[in-house]
């Protein structure tokens, strides 16, 4: 019996004698890792759910091509797609305090002097300028007879957009947004630049307190790790779900045919 | 507009270090790109695995915290190894090394991908054709692969060095003095961030638009030859 030892004795000599890794101090602070991965996951989510709504419309204004507008929205995503999302974030939390009138204001209390409202705004933009442009590539790619089909069933414009060209855009831009989606959750990670107690955010606390240089960052590593699977697997299941037409046809062999007969 | 113009040098050089990461990671992404593709296409199954665990893993871990993992942690590492062979003492890992390490490591995985599809787009005909006529495989690599190899795969190509030059912004957050890193302490000494920062976001989109005609360039010397649809 004594011999027997609980996993926790056996992982506290395990870093005391031979891992170059703490795990006992990784195990104390897992809970404000979870904290973390909370933090992660609303930034991202919170700007893929707006960003998504922002892109919609912008999408079907460069699809069809509006004259002034979409222009106008071609500038805004390609300034978004080509700079780097810090340098947007710096843009918004650092920059907008340069100007008296936006510090006076009274948006400056709530919410633009917080670095909370900063990230989201700049991730927000960033993830709407990206979808945009994927989501307007979706929709133009709606084959012609499908429309025509919807015309002439009497369908209003707004009906057909509702009922028939945005549903198949979104079964079309599914898998790049499963890499938007990740992408997003990548740039999540800034941040952790300034001051906010994401994923990335507790492992740099945490190596800065205890003066580590794997722990934090590796911890935070698994989690995003596990966060991406995670992603990656729900997307796999709504690609069954949306996209089932187009898997390749499974060709019954001539005897399972009979037998299913 | 005058701050910029006087701040013009340490802007420049901060763009200059800025180029030169990113072209070097570049280069060593291709060369891990190539050998990523090469490993997933082989018909050994441990390369294989290795290559996939590869882009696996680096698609699914954020870029920022490989770089400090291999900035903070490989200077620990590399000490600690040091002192347990007693073959060297401490080491102090050069934030442009860590930056060219970690963003050629990352993007190596993607330029795999993006490789090994344009490897897999070539008819299996041409290599066997290839080995009937009894090149050897440097020369099936140089002569059929490579240029075809190079039209299949520049779409994504350019988008990933699109991509790579806005990552190379992250290596300010480990202190690198690049564009970014230059451009920030400017603006909060002279209280003009905006105006630093709306720069530096210019500065991003004439690299991108100047890779742009020269990836062009690139795609008609190797296009050369095809008939467009």
């Amino acid at each position: 019996m004594e011999n027997e030892r609980s996993f926790l004795e056996y992982l506290q000599s395990f870093s005391e004698t031979r891992s170059p890794i703490d795990f006992i101090l990784i195990y104390d602070n897992l809970g404000r890792f979870f904290d973390g991965a909370l933090v992660t996951l609303q930034l991202t989510f919170l700007a893929l759910l707006v960003g998504g709504l922002i892109a919609v419309p912008l999408a079907i204004a460069r699809a069809y091509r509006k004259p002034v507008i979409s222009p106008a929205i071609r500038i805004y995503t390609y300034v978004f797609c080509g700079t780097p999302l810090l340098v947007q974030v710096y843009l918004f939390y650092f920059g907008l305090g340069q100007f008296k009138a936006v510090q006076d204001s009274f948006l400056w209390d709530p919410i633009l002097s917080s670095p909370w409202w900063c990230v989201i705004i700049a991730f927000t933009l960033n993830t709407a300028a990206y979808t945009t442009e994927f989501l307007r590539g979706a929709i133009e790619a709606t084959p012609h007879g499908e429309v025509e089909a919807a015309k002439a069933c009497g369908m209003s414009p707004f009906t057909r957009m509702r009922l028939v060209v945005l549903p198949n855009a979104f079964r079309r831009a599914l898998p790049a947004y499963s890499n938007e989606v990740i992408f997003t959750l990548h740039g999540s990670v800034i941040a952790s630049t300034v001051t906010l107690q994401d994923l990335l955010g507790v492992g740099r606390w945490l190596n800065g307190r205890y003066y580590l240089a794997y722990e934090g960052f590796l911890t935070a590593m698994v989690f995003y790790m596990a966060i991406v699977f995670l992603i990656t697997f729900a997307f796999r299941l709504a690609e069954k779900r949306f996209l089932g037409h187009l898997r390749p046809r499974e060709t019954p062999a001539p005897g399972a045919a009979r037998v299913a007969a | 507009m005058d701050v910029i113009y006087e701040y013009r040098q340490i802007l420049i050089e901060g763009t200059f270090v800025t180029i030169s990461l990113a072209v070097l990671s570049l280069l060593l992404s291709i060369v891990l790109g190539l050998i990523g593709a090469f490993a997933q296409l082989s018909p050994r199954r441990g390369l294989r695995r290795a290559g996939n665990i590869y882009t696996v893993f680096v698609r699914s871990v954020p870029d920022l915290v490989l770089m400090m993992l291999i900035f903070f942690g490989g200077q620990t590492f590399v000490t600690q190894i040091g002192s347990l062979t007693g073959l060297w003492g401490y080491v102090e890992i050069n934030q442009f090394v860590a930056g060219v390490l970690t963003l050629g490591f990352i993007f190596g995985a993607y330029m795999a991908e993006t490789f090994r599809g344009a490897i897999m787009a070539i008819p299996r005909g041409q290599i066997e054709a290839a080995m009937a006529v009894g090149m050897t495989p440097s020369q099936i690599f140089r002569i059929v692969t490579w240029p075809q190899m190079v039209r299949f795969a520049l779409p994504s190509f350019t988008n990933n060095w699109l991509v790579l030059v806005k990552s190379t912004a992250l290596v300010s957050v480990i202190g690198l003095h690049d564009l970014v890193w230059n451009a920030f302490s400017a603006g909060r000494s002279t209280h003009q961030l905006f105006t630093f920062m709306v720069t530096v976001m210019v500065i991003y989109l004439i690299i991108t638009a100047i890779s742009d005609v020269l990836l062009r360039m690139v795609d008609r010397k190797y296009a050369a030859g095809v008939r467009k649809a």
